[in-house]
């Protein structure tokens, strides 16, 4: 393995999680999500289903995934706090944005 | 979801005459009224309810636009109002930028996935650069239609 891909790896976190809320990712949804995703360093993906990855620290992307209640996001973080990354978003997700 | 099916042809503004956020949300609901979308009677409720939503919360997410908007039960079915402003508008935006293309969108209560398919519609144009360049430019409402007919065919 070269070492550039091993860095990759080793600063890869990705977690899927199941949209609960009735209303889906709308505006606030989104708006927090990109908030949050911003104080991270790593660079983070969102994606769902045959939609392409978005950036999660663009609240325009994250709409246009136009995920409704039950998508699966696959949130994808690569950088150094990776991994804390997408705990926090999980756990914004999967508490339904406390909606 | 297509932009021409939930554009009000009529509720397209190419000059704002409003300069403040709420005014021009008011400005943008009195041609939903006068195209005969929204009830005169329900008028002050809508433009109050959209400026209680942006109060919670922006919708001037960068880039010079705007998508102030509201579900609601007494909207029954969903209507977008199209406007700019050569000045700008505070509106607050998030990268503190006035906005100068505003896409306002009422949306009934119960259909969060229809709500979702035209943000979709909305903002896969919006975070394109030529899309809101074009938009600002448009002069007229035939322009604008122009371009959204064009974003529609380009979207699948």
């Amino acid at each position: 393995m070269n070492q550039s891909l091993k860095k990759t790896l080793s600063t890869t976190a990705t977690i899927t999680v199941k949209i609960p809320n009735r209303l889906g990712m709308h505006a606030r949804p989104a708006t927090m999500f990109a908030e949050i995703a911003g104080q991270f360093e790593a660079d983070i993906t969102v994606a769902h289903g045959e939609h392409d990855p978005v950036d999660g620290k663009s609240i325009m992307q994250l709409m246009m995934l136009a995920a409704t209640q039950g998508t699966p996001l696959v949130i994808l973080a690569t950088g150094s706090d990776s991994n804390a990354a997408v705990e926090e978003l999980k756990s914004l997700v999967a508490n339904g944005f406390n909606e | 979801m297509k932009l021409l099916e939930i554009v009000v042809k009529e509720s397209i503004i190419p000059q704002l005459k409003a300069t403040t956020r709420d005014a021009a949300i008011s400005e943008m609901i009195d041609t939903l009224v006068a195209a005969g979308a929204v009830k005169e009677d329900q008028k002050d409720e809508f433009v109050k309810a959209v400026i209680r939503r942006e109060n919670k919360g922006s919708t001037g997410f960068g880039h010079g636009v705007a998508v102030p908007h509201v579900k609601h039960a007494e909207i029954k079915k969903m209507h977008v109002a199209v406007a700019n402003s050569e000045e700008g508008i505070d509106f607050k935006a998030l990268d503190r930028e006035p906005v100068h293309s505003i896409m306002l969108l009422l949306s009934p209560e119960d259909e969060p996935e229809n709500h979702l398919d035209a943000m979709e519609a909305i903002f896969g144009n919006l975070s394109q650069d030529t899309f809101r360049r074009f938009l600002r430019q448009a002069s007229t409402a035939d322009e604008v239609i122009t371009l959204l007919s064009e974003a529609d065919a380009a979207t699948r």
